[in-house]
Formats: structure tokens, sequence, C-alpha cells
């Protein structure tokens, strides 16, 4: 594993938030969250009082459940380096959002400023202030790579996995039509409007088949868990993993949605 | 005595605050009428804006021919209409050049003057300028130039100079503003007529004219 | 336009089902947006250009009294008049005045979106004066007494079989046998179909994408050619156009509208892009002998005033909703008016209410693509957001999804009790059906499980795992 050398005069303090879904649907991606940044030289915590990011109550437009959460994880991170998620949007909430639902309260808002500046998305994070440019992971199966929106529009990460992906041995890289469209997930959005997720995911699932990937791949638990859903009640065989167990080398676990 | 002028302006200006040297901002700006950024594309040399002029209409479906005086037009005129199995009837508006033209020349063509009442197959007109960066045409109505002739027959001759021919459209304003100001109508056209309008299948000809025939003058006059 | 915002599920679940609406979608993601990128592709300065127009919209938009004056002055200066309306109805009216002034029998219609919100040809009718839409696609839906589906597109839902159908019923003199296979024939029927009627209008209305407050003149863009025979046979040429489409001089507006038809449909410049000030000049051989301009509020001011004022930058180019992919799933009528996809998620609820229309901002995943592609850098998914804050403020999504989400919301800020909820459930859950991988149907769950299976929560959560290992790393 190379690390170029001139980023890595310091060992910072990152403070890993593990993201809700992570927590309940796939632990095994906060651990090769936690495995890659050390591997890049990091120094990794888990708090233990966290909890979400706060974008259901944000995106419900519920401004002071936000704040309410908003605080707790202000509290809860303010001491690291660093706080890195293997989410997307988590990231985003945290970096680009925060500081807005505070525009009344100047301290909490200089608060989530500061925060806002030492929060990223974990495989941009690697690579953008990690320097990190290759992985020792193996891969042999054909992938495919799906866009998560915030991810890519808010926080602009879109080489980075690629990158780091031409580097796992074995791995096939095809490139997802339409990678940059939304797969239907979108919180809340889901379930209030299953029949219109449900179109969005079916042209997501037409392409991941016209692919021909034996694997799919995000950076987001929601996409993922929607993909997976929608792949298994297809009867498709593809699997769907979140991209940090890729690069972690830990792909020995069954994949979402898989196993017994 | 216009009640919904005064709300309205009642509601902007409380929308809006008040703002200190505002009057004079906005007159400064009206005034100044500063360019934005133009595209690097048409600031070329001039062999080359014609040749974009050219190229940018064609990519807009216009067809082009070239004439070197105006005694070459109603050969130019008339051999179009041959090729597109037109009729050689045409009405042209009743510019001064456009009339002084000897169009007696061209015995298979029957011309009249004057603006359009629907029922002409063919137009000439003459243009005010083009404008190279997107092949556009830029016309204006006038004492001698109807809007009609633009729109109402099916087939539509531009007779543009060479050197009418600018780069972007902000130096068509400064020309149309030394001519002394907006006319009625100033029409800038890119092409025939067209619509995807029906299951997003482009064609040519929706309402107004289904060609349009550009005929560029060399000499100036 | 009847607003129909109300009935977003009823609407949603027609749109799902109707496949020549799907099969138009279909082409549509694959049309507009890819024209869209070989458009700008093609011009190095386009972001330059976006800042700039936006730029230039929200000067105006700051001094807007003094540019709306300006322009007043300009139009009088050339002949022509203004005409304030607060509201519809007033809008209604005055162009009622106008049109009995002549004792106008037809009048001649350019696209026009104010049009719609003000519902003008339903009042003429109702008064006794024939309006005939003369852009193809209203054309198309007026007969078919149906909506707009799209700004730009207005029939972009029906197919070529259908528009055959329509018109053989409505153009009755014409050889009922006749072919009508062909988009190029029906077309040309209607070339044909409307050009006595251009001729014969006693008055012409158009909308305006942009005034021109230098000058006193409006601008149409358009590729038909319609909106100017609309604008020039008829003795009287209206404008109708709300009080954003200011733009300071002729210089903005050639800014602007290099962005414009490059959004809207890939190309670099329309077809037709016309500037018009006041009616004709004595001298003139054709051209209206009276220009109105109808300038209408209608919630605008009230806008400015706003958190979503950047909604008002809005040029109408249709870019945000070619590339929505909600809009592509449902199209434009389940909106329910006359403003679909993202920027209709901001201004229908503005101007009509959210309390009538507060599914339209819910209806996104808030992926962004429209704030990507705006020409105008107007922040989308923000302004959508600032309407959902106000759909809860007034309460009305469902009880149960609020009560869900104050739930989740006590339990999110209290960690502890977190985890020890998280716990119960995902013991319960690992009861129902123990080491299930994927639910194919769970309580509580049936939104997601209708279409997709379920994955299941991890037999331990990250943080039981953590615990256990002592809060170790990889243990």
């Amino acid at each position: 594993m190379q690390i170029a050398s001139d980023k890595i005069r310091d060992r910072p303090h990152v403070g890993l938030f593990v993201t809700c879904l992570v927590d309940v649907f796939r632990p095994q991606v906060g651990f090769a969250a936690i495995k890659l940044l050390e591997q890049s030289g990091c120094r990794v915590s888990v708090p233990t009082p966290q909890t979400c990011c706060g974008q259901p109550a944000y995106n419900s437009g519920d401004q002071v459940g936000t704040r309410k959460i908003a605080k707790t994880v202000i509290e809860v991170f303010e001491p690291f380096d660093f706080v890195v998620a293997p989410s997307g949007s988590c990231a985003a909430m945290i970096k680009l959002h925060f500081a807005d639902v505070f525009s009344d309260d100047v301290d909490m808002k200089a608060r989530a400023e500061a925060l806002a500046a030492r929060t990223h998305e974990l495989v941009s994070f690697l690579v953008d202030q990690r320097g990190m440019v290759t992985t020792d992971a193996v891969f042999p199966q054909s992938v495919t790579y799906h866009d998560s929106c915030s991810g890519l529009r808010e926080l602009g990460i879109r080489e980075h996995p690629r990158r780091l992906l031409d580097t796992v041995k074995g791995l096939r890289m095809t490139e997802l039509a339409d990678s940059d469209v939304c797969c239907g997930f979108g919180g809340t959005f889901c379930v209030k409007y299953p029949d219109i997720s449900n179109r969005m995911v079916e042209d997501k699932t037409s392409a991941i088949a016209a692919s021909g990937a034996e694997t799919v791949l995000a950076g987001d638990m929601g996409c993922l868990l929607n993909m997976a859903g929608k792949l298994k009640r297809e009867g498709s065989h593809v699997e769907t993993r979140h991209v940090a167990e890729v690069l972690a080398g830990m792909t020995d676990d069954p994949a979402i949605g898989e196993g017994d | 005595m216009d009640d919904a002028r005064a709300t309205i302006m009642g509601g902007l200006r409380a929308a809006l605050g008040e703002r200190r040297g505002a009057q004079e901002q906005v007159r400064a700006r009206l005034a100044a009428h500063q360019r934005g950024t133009i595209p690097a594309r048409s600031q070329v040399a001039r062999a080359a804006q014609v040749a974009l002029f050219e190229q940018m209409a064609l990519a807009a479906e216009a067809t082009i021919a070239h004439v070197r005086d105006d005694s070459e037009i109603p050969q130019a005129v008339a051999s179009y209409l041959v090729q597109e199995n037109l009729p050689a009837i045409i009405r042209i508006a009743p510019e001064t050049r456009l009339q002084a033209i000897d169009w007696a020349m061209q015995s298979t063509l029957t011309t009249s003057f004057g603006a359009s009442d629907g029922s002409d197959a063919v137009a000439l007109v003459s243009a005010f300028s083009a404008v190279a960066e997107t092949g556009t045409i830029m016309l204006h109505s006038g004492a001698n130039n109807p809007t009609t002739l633009n729109f109402l027959p099916d087939t539509h001759i531009v007779l543009l100079d060479e050197d009418r021919i600018t780069g972007a459209y902000e130096d068509a304003w400064d020309d149309l503003r030394k001519a002394g100001g907006m006319p009625r109508t100033v029409n800038f056209v890119t092409g025939p007529s067209r619509t995807a309008d029906i299951e997003q299948t482009l064609l040519m000809g929706a309402h107004g004219p289904r060609r349009l025939h550009i005929i560029i003058r060399k000499n100036g006059s | 336009m009847e607003a129909k915002t109300h009935a977003f599920s009823a609407n949603v679940a027609d749109a799902l089902e109707d496949e020549p609406l799907q099969r138009a979608l279909q082409k549509l993601k694959q049309g507009f947006v890819v024209k869209r990128r070989e458009a700008i592709d093609n011009l190095p300065e386009f972001e330059r250009l976006r800042a700039e127009g936006q730029a230039i919209k929200d000067h105006t938009l700051g001094h807007l009294d003094l540019y709306l004056e300006e322009f007043e002055a300009k139009v009088a200066a050339k002949g022509g008049q203004v005409h304030w309306c607060r509201d519809a109805g007033e809008a209604r009216k005055k162009i009622l005045t106008i049109c009995r002034s002549v004792d106008a029998r037809t009048v001649t219609k350019g696209k026009s979106m104010i049009g719609e919100e003000i519902a003008i040809n339903d009042y003429l009718e109702e008064n006794g004066i024939e309006p005939i839409e003369t852009d193809l696609g209203e054309y198309i839906i007026q007969l078919r007494k149906e909506p707009p589906s799209h700004i730009i597109a207005p029939a972009i839902h029906v197919p070529k079989e259908a528009v055959a159908d329509v018109f053989r019923e409505t153009h009755t003199d014409l050889d009922p046998e006749r072919s009508l296979e062909d988009p190029r024939t029906l077309v040309d029927e209607a070339r044909s179909m409307l050009r006595q009627k251009y001729l014969d209008a006693d008055v012409g209305i158009t909308g305006a994408n942009f005034l021109v407050a230098e000058t006193g003149s409006t601008v149409i863009v358009t590729n038909e050619g319609n909106g100017d025979l609309t604008q020039s046979l008829p003795g009287i040429h209206i404008v109708l156009a709300s009080l954003e489409k200011v733009v300071p001089t002729l210089e903005d507006a050639s800014t602007i509208l290099r962005l414009l038809a490059r959004s809207a449909t890939g190309q670099e410049f329309s077809a037709y892009t016309t500037f018009s000030t006041g009616p004709k000049r004595p001298d003139d051989l054709d051209g209206p002998a009276q220009f109105h301009v109808v300038l209408l509020d209608n919630g605008r001011t009230e806008l400015l005033a706003s958190e979503s004022r950047e909604i008002l930058r809005c040029i109408r180019c249709g870019a945000c909703m070619n590339h929505c992919p909600v809009y592509g799933a449902i199209g434009g009528h389940a909106y329910g008016w006359v403003y679909p996809g993202p920027m209709g998620a901001v201004l229908t609820p503005a101007l009509l209410g959210i309390e009538r229309s507060h599914d339209l901002p819910h209806a996104s995943t808030f992926c962004g693509r429209c704030e990507e592609v705006c020409p105008m850098n107007i922040p989308l998914p923000k302004l959508i957001r600032y309407q959902r804050r106000k759909a809860f403020e007034r309460r009305l999504s469902g009880r149960v999804g609020r009560w869900g989400l104050a739930l989740w919301v006590a339990v999110a800020a209290r960690p502890a009790l977190y985890r020890t909820f998280l716990s119960v459930l995902l013991f319960c859950v690992s009861l129902l059906r123990p080491r299930c991988t994927r639910f194919r149907w769970l309580p509580l769950a049936s939104g997601w499980t209708k279409h997709r299976d379920l994955p299941a929560p991890a037999t331990k959560s990250f943080f039981q795992i953590w615990k256990s290992r002592g809060s170790n790393s990889n243990g």
C-alpha cells in the first residue's frame, strides 16, 4: 500500500462518523473504513455517542429537530482533527448544511463551520488528504460504479473511487451508463413515493444489467440498499457492496442482502 | 389614477428597501451598456469570421450562394429557384438598392415589390447585418423592409453584404444604435423555421419559411 | 389553468401506467440532455456566461422597480402602452378590454406560460372571443383540451397517432381518407390550417422571454415562426409578461440569450429571436397599429421579499425538468399546474400556496441535477427545501410521518437511548425470521418492500460489535 510520502508528515486523529445505515445494516463498512484510515497513517477513534447526521429531519423541513441532532454531532466530534464518514450524503450534511441550520446562532454557526472544514467523505479523504494512490486489495471481478448524488454534486467525488479501484488487483471496471443519475433512494422519498422511486431504480438496475458487471459498488449505504433490494427482487445475480469493503480487501462476507 | 401600478410599485419598494444612489446606478448602467463575455470563436481575423458565419449558417440548415456584385443577383436568384424546383416569382422588399437591380436581365423572373399578403411563395429581402457567432441574419422592419416578407412566404432569400457580417450580437447592437435605434421589429434569423413538437422529431418549415437562402455579396456597393 | 396539484398521487399513478408518456420521457432523456451537453461542450465560455447571467438578474431584481419604470417610459416613448396587473383577474380583464376595443373575434397566440397561469383562453372563450394557439405543440393540446406538460415542448407526451386522431376530428374539411402517418404531413397540415387564421386574427398575443428596459423592447425566442406571424399580422399586439422578465440593456439580453437556447434544446440560437419595440412606425409597410404590454405581478413582489427570491432568475429554459429523474418518471401533467419539474416544485407552491401543492416539493430526492444544469445558477434543492419547511411548519404531512420523524429526532439526539432503542429493534427483527438475509415484506416498511427486497439489518450493529471488542479497531 502506497501513500505519497509528502503527505504523511503527521498522524492525525480521525473521528469516524459511522452513519446510522452502516451501524444497522452493514457494520463491516465501518471496520473497512477504520482499516483504510489506519493504513493511510491516521489514528482512528469511534466516539460512541453518535447516531445520525440529521438528514431525515433536515430534508423534512424540521429545522428545530435538525438543530438538536447537529448540536450533538458537533459536540461529540469537535475534539478530532478530522471527521470522516463512509457516506457522501452524511459528510455533505455536516460539511455543507450544518451551518445553515444555525443561521440565527452565531456561536453554533461558527462551531458548525469549523467542524465542516474538517469533515470529509472517506474515499475523497484518503485520496485528497492522505495522498493514497494504491491499495493492496484483490478483487477479481467485473465491477461497475454508481455515483451517489450527494457525493458527486455536493462534494465533487467522481475520480477518487475510480482511481483507487483501478489499483485493485484483478478488478475489471466497466463504466455504468448514466452512472450520475439518481437511483431513486432519496431518504424518505423512496417510502413516500415508492412507485416513482421504483421507476427510477428500474432504470438503474437496467443500466447495471447492461454493463455486464458482476458487482456494483457505491459509496453510500442508502443507494446500496436500494439497488441491492431491487436487484434481488428482480432475481439478478449481480452483487452489491460498499466501495470501502473492496478497497480494504474485506470482501469475504456475503454481499449486501446475500448469504443464507 | 392607476391603483394597480401604485400597489405593485409599493410592494416592490417595500421588498427592496431603501437603496442609496440606486437611481444613479441604474441610469449609469443603462447608459454604459457594457458587454459581457463575448465567445472567443467569433473574435478572429476577418476572413475567419466570414468563414465562421458560413459554417454556422449551414449548420443551421440555411443554404448559401455568393455573388460579386449586384449584376449577378438576378441570375443567382433564378438558378436557386430552378434548383429547388420553385416558381420563378418573387416578392421583393422595396428597398432602393433592391429596386435598382436590373431584374429584367433575368427574363424568367417575375418580380413585384412590397409587403406580403400571404400569397407569395418566395421573398427576397436585404439583411441589416449578420452575426458570425451563430450564423444569424439580422433583419429589421422599416419603410422599405416589411416584416411579413420574412415569415409568410415558403422560401426566404436574404441578400447580405459580406462586410455587414459582424462577430457578435453586441457589434450588431452598436451598428443599430448608430443607425438610429430600435425599429418596430428586429429579427434574428438562424436557419429556416422548424419544430420538434411531434414525437421530438425535428422537421423544417413549421409556420415560417421552409427554406432560408443567403446570397452573400462580396463588394459593398 | 385549473390546478390539480392536490391530486398528485392519483396523477402519478396515471403517469406511471401511461405507456406512450413513458416512451416519450425515455426519448426526452436521450434527446434534450445529450444535445445540451454537446452545445455546452462547443462553448468554452459557458460557465463564465452563467455567472454573468446570474449577476445580471440579481442586479435587476435588486432594482426591479426602477428598471420597470424605465421600461414603461421607453414603451410609451415609442407609442406603446404598459398595463400593470396585480393578479390574474386584472390581467384577464385588461386583455378582454383591449380585444373588445376592436371588436375582436379571433385572437392568435404565441406560447405563453403566463397565459396558462391566468387561464386567458377559457376567459376569452367565455366572452365570445376565439383564442387560437399557433405554436404547434400548444395547438395540439388546445385541440385535445388538455394542459401543457413541459414548458418548452408542451405536447411532448402526445404520440403522433394521437396527433393524427385529433387532426382528423378537427380538420373536417379535409379528405378523411388522407394519410397522416408521417410527422411531416402532420406539420404541413397544421401549417396550412393555421395560415388563414394568422391573416384573419384581430389581435395577436405573445409572451416575452425578456423585457429590455433600455429600449422598451419585448423579446420572443421561437423556432417555428408562429410568434412572429402572431405579432406582426393583426392590428394589435399584446405582450403578456410577469414583472421579473426585465433585463437592463440589449447587451444583457444577448448574454442571457447565449444561455437560453443552449440550455433548452441544445441549439446555438433559436431559429427566430425577435425584439419588438412599440407599434408600427408611420412609414412601416406592415406591423400592428397598437402595442400593449400587460405586466403581471400575481405573487412576484411577494417572492421578491421572500427567501425564495432566487427563483425569479428563472428564464424558462426547461433544463431542470429535462434532467430531473422524477420528471423523467412522471412527466409534466402529474405536477398539476403550469410549471412542472424542479422549478415548478418551487414556483407552484409559491404562487398557489403550499397548502394545495405540498406534494410537489416533497417528490424530490435532492439529487441536485437541476441545480447543476440551471443556466442561472438557481439553487433549486435549497429552494425546494424551503417549501418543505413551510409545509412542516403548517403540519401538512400525514400524522404518521410527523410522529415518526419526531420520534426519530428525540431518539437520535440522545445517543444512549438510541443505542438501547436500536438493540431492542434489532432483536425484534431477528425474531421475525432468524438468519434471514433479506425481507420481501416487513411491517411498517411496505413502501419499501412493495417493489424491492429489504436487506436484513446486521445481527449485531457496528456499535454492539465495537463495544464487545472493547472499542479496539479491527480486533
